[in-house]
């Protein structure tokens, strides 16, 4: 008998979010419920670790940040709702904090296969530290795999967050270690007609194909 | 049900909601604003109430139905 193969091709940047269904300590949500947000998609390896307590926290403190600038959150482990509900009141009955966002429960590993979250090299059964960032139009565009060991930097994420929306908002993009207020990078020319005008623009230019602006 | 709690009264947020929609048939986006809850919650909590028979969907709108409003009742 033939064996058919299946390959999962998992999302990029770029592509559309793979869309899903799920149950989360919130009910059941689905990828289209957050139309028109942005998300941050995360996976952590279990409840009750050490280094996800510290992640969950962390992305707690940032959660208001984060709402100013449109961004919701999602977490998504392969734990139980239950097992999550009593991991979340445990942070907040021990660490005082409160998890204000959605963990999916992902037993079955639907979602954490459809994004690529499970890396057999590291786990079999755990997800990795996996963050999408997905867009309003529900576009992957931007992904950031941890391992199991390391614990997530929460001012990258928050930047990141800030270098996309500024590039969509100004059609620029933002140079290395770029903080918003800084600089931004006018995007390269693609005639020798804009290569020569763009150095009458008053932008600060390197080179021809080097500029920078403020906003 | 993150709508209704097992003994059969709407939950906090499910109240809310159906609270919102007395006024009149209203996008989740209008549901957002007067609950304060975020849109997803309130786009996943409607789909919810919907599929039990608690609102109605009238194209994008939602309305509550005689059995939402016999829901709310039990707060």
């Amino acid at each position: 008998m033939e064996v058919v193969k299946y390959e999962i091709r998992l999302p990029r940047i770029g592509d559309p979010a793979p869309s899903f269904e799920a149950d989360t300590t919130q009910g059941k949500i689905k990828l289209e419920d957050f139309k028109g947000s942005w998300l941050i998609l995360f996976s952590h390896p279990a409840d009750f670790t050490p280094v996800c307590t510290t992640e969950f926290i962390a992305f707690s403190e940032i959660n208001d940040a984060l709402k100013k600038r449109g961004v919701e959150l999602l977490g998504l482990s392969i734990d139980s709702v239950q097992s999550h509900i009593a991991w979340i009141r445990n942070v907040e009955e021990k660490m005082k904090v409160k998890i204000p966002f959605p963990i999916i429960a992902d037993l079955n590993k639907e979602v954490a296969m459809k994004y690529g979250m499970i890396h057999e090299g590291q786990s079999k059964t755990a997800t990795v530290r996996c963050v999408f960032i997905i867009d309003p139009n529900q576009i992957v565009r931007a992904i950031i795999y941890y391992p199991l060991t390391t614990g997530r930097n929460m001012a990258e994420i928050l930047r990141l967050i800030d270098a996309l929306q500024t590039s969509d908002k100004h059609g620029v993009a933002t140079p290395a270690n770029w903080k918003p207020g800084e600089k931004v990078i006018v995007p390269p020319p693609n005639t020798t007609e804009m290569a020569e005008e763009r150095l009458k623009q008053g932008y600060e230019c390197k080179d021809w194909y080097f500029c920078m602006k403020k906003l | 049900m993150a709508c209704v709690n097992p003994d059969g009264k709407p939950t906090e947020s499910g109240a809310k909601m159906l609270r919102s929609l007395k006024s009149g048939g209203k996008l989740p986006e209008n549901v957002a604003e007067d609950t304060g809850l975020p849109l997803f919650r309130v786009r996943s909590g409607l789909r919810e109430l919907a599929g039990n028979g608690f609102v109605l969907q009238k194209g994008d709108k939602y309305e509550i139905s005689p059995k939402g409003i016999e829901l709310l009742g039990k707060v």
